[in-house]
């Protein structure tokens, strides 16, 4: 026994076969660990769609509903506020609105909604999450030749009455309309249309 | 007494290394004796990091990590608690303080190249501090769940779905939930009071050792280890930390205490930029507040987020850009190429590139406070010119290009500047 000779390459093969197994197992318990700081199945199954009474809101008059914990504006608009959506295209940045992850494809249309009067939008700016401040009225404090539209107080985005953003803006994309349906003339469901729940 | 005292010292010392260490790390443990008022802050900074355990300690025993709760909680600990406003806002004015006195002592390091070969490591183990310490201000400040709580964690969060293709998933895991909510409170809870306190305390701990090892720079960045005496081989410059610099720092101690007392009691809140107005009101998830902007220990790299304009659709430049801006502190060791480390002995370039640097640091602090519209609008119609409406922004952006420059065109102008001969012993 004590004569015998160490055999190197065989206790290099046993050390590495060792690191490796050990830090597999490591690994292996590092995934339970990171996987239970995504969403719970309570978190995932809180997001219902919602409904809402929409024939209290006056024209030119904007709610706010809550939908996945976050604010999803809904606005009454008048024919001057749609007659000004029209004059907008040179000042923004996606006026046909190319990116389509932004809105359902029944909202890819000149007023960006299904009916043209009625807008209804996540009020979450595309930038960094911040919720826009509404400016819906042309003029204000935002400068003689603000259109109407939403501020966002954090980095300074500006989007118009269909939540779109203009040139110059850090967001980079409009505003997101959810998927959303009409159950009847006055009540909207937020969240669910004809395809399914979002 | 002694006798048995002695004794007992005996005993310890052949089962723990108890006077070896006080040797090694204390009273023999010689540091050059030519620290100016600079080298105070790293003493300083171990103050505030104990201050903050241990005021955090005793919040952790009234404060509810709960979306429905923390908000009242920190207003029963402000109200209710015996003595809760005074370790809340020892709390709160240690955090703020913890950045003064840090950038003060990374300001030292910067002016004598204390970063510099062998001690590299030494500041890398800061910078890793840093991090840790920008880490934990922001976990921390989500906990009293107002609206700045909120929204900043909403703005920071989302900074990481802007990284291409990954970036919505990682947000996502970062939250816990599809928003800020309570999922995401209760895991900064456990972030701020155990995960990065004991990183930090791990990192603190790796960058004495390392300082220990190579020694402490000086004003006159020379190494006082190339002069030893020839018996003893102590070197000749220096002086055991233990009683004259424990004794220097005692006197740092009491002047920081001072105007730190004088925060805590009479502007705790700092006129809101130690704690801001806007996170007295409880956290909505519905509306952002009309102005938003982080503490000011944030706002230079906030402005830089803000000044990059988005390229290509994308934000993430900003956001990267905002990283850098922090990371890039790692990279000074080998960016400066001077043959001396001391400013004192450094030409005007270096010196006119780190008052540039500073006062862009200071002034993209004072600009990320401050909504974009601050200083006015350039005149013209606003939707042709929206992206040079703001001065304010043109000025963050100079400030920006004018921050990185200091780095990035370091390896050049720290090479070609005219240094002045260094003096073989320190100059007092």
């Amino acid at each position: 026994m004590a004569n015998q000779q160490v055999d190197q390459g065989k206790r290099r093969f046993l050390i590495a076969a060792t690191t490796a197994a050990g830090g597999a197992a490591a690994a292996a318990v590092a995934v339970p660990l990171v996987m239970s700081m995504m969403p719970s199945e309570r978190a995932k199954a809180a997001g219902a769609p919602v409904e809402q009474d929409i024939s209290k809101i006056e024209p030119g008059a904007m709610i706010t509903v809550e939908w996945r914990g976050n604010p999803v504006w809904i606005i009454n608009r008048t024919q001057e506020m749609n007659g000004m959506l029209t004059k907008l295209d040179d000042k923004l940045s996606d006026p046909l609105l190319e990116v389509t992850a932004q809105q359902p494809d029944y909202c890819k249309n000149a007023t960006r909604s299904i009916k043209p009067n009625l807008m209804v939008m996540v009020g979450i700016c595309t930038h960094l999450g911040c919720s826009p401040s509404p400016k819906l009225q042309a003029g204000n404090d935002m400068g003689a030749d603000w259109p109407g539209g939403f501020y966002c107080p954090c980095h300074g985005s500006k989007f118009d009455l269909a939540g779109r953003v203009f040139k110059g803006s850090p967001a980079p994309i409009n505003l997101v309309v959810p998927p959303h349906k009409y159950l009847s003339d006055t009540l909207l469901l937020i969240g669910q249309d004809d395809k399914g729940v979002a | 007494m002694e006798k048995y005292l002695t004794g007992l010292l005996g005993w310890v010392d052949e089962r723990f290394p108890l006077t070896a260490n006080w040797k090694a790390h204390l009273s023999e443990y010689y540091a050059p004796k030519n620290f100016n008022f600079w080298y105070y802050f790293g003493s300083l900074a171990m103050l505030v990091l104990v201050l903050q355990i241990v005021t955090g300690i005793f919040l952790t025993m009234h404060y509810k990590p709960d979306a429905e709760l923390a908000f009242a909680s920190v207003e029963y600990i402000m109200r209710d608690v015996s003595w809760g406003w005074l370790i809340r806002y020892m709390h709160s004015t240690g955090s703020s303080m913890f950045f003064v006195v840090v950038y003060l002592h990374m300001l030292r390091g910067m002016l004598y190249g204390s970063y510099r070969n062998p001690r590299e490591l030494l500041w890398l183990f800061g910078v890793g501090i840093f991090l840790c310490l920008m880490g934990e201000a922001f976990f921390g400040y989500l906990l009293p769940w107002g609206q700045m709580s909120y929204w900043g964690a909403q703005v920071i969060i989302n900074l990481f779905t802007s990284i291409p293709f990954i970036g919505p998933d990682i947000s996502l895991w970062v939250r816990g939930d599809y928003t800020v909510s309570d999922a995401t409170l209760n895991r900064f809870f456990a972030f701020h009071v155990a995960a990065l306190p004991l990183v930090l305390l791990g990192l603190v701990a790796a960058h004495i050792v390392a300082l220990h090892e190579v020694g402490s720079n000086n004003p006159d960045g020379i190494e006082i280890k190339k002069n030893k005496d020839p018996v003893t081989h102590i070197p000749l410059d220096g002086i055991p930390f233990h009683p004259y610099y424990t004794v220097k720092d005692i006197v740092g101690v009491a002047v920081f205490l001072i105007v730190f007392s004088a925060i805590l009691f009479f502007a705790p809140e700092m006129g809101g930029y130690f704690l801001e107005a806007n996170n007295f009101i409880p956290a909505d998830s519905l509306k952002t507040p009309p102005h938003i902007a982080p503490v000011w220990y944030f706002t230079p790299y906030y402005s830089i987020l803000r000044a990059v304009p988005p390229i290509l659709n994308s934000q993430f430049p900003g956001v990267a850009a905002m990283g850098l801006s922090v990371m890039v502190f790692a990279l000074l060791p080998w960016l400066d190429r001077s043959p001396v480390k001391s400013i004192r002995y450094r030409g005007n370039q270096y010196k006119v590139w780190l008052a540039l640097f500073v006062i862009s640091f200071l002034v993209l602090g004072y600009l990320g406070t401050e909504p974009t519209n601050i200083w006015g609008q350039f005149s013209g119609s606003w939707a042709e010119h929206l992206d040079i409406k703001e001065r304010a922004t043109w000025a963050a952006r100079l400030f920006t290009l004018v921050y990185f420059l200091f780095f990035a065109l370091m390896p050049w102008y720290s090479k070609i500047d005219k240094t002045k001969p260094v003096p073989e012993r320190v100059t007092g």
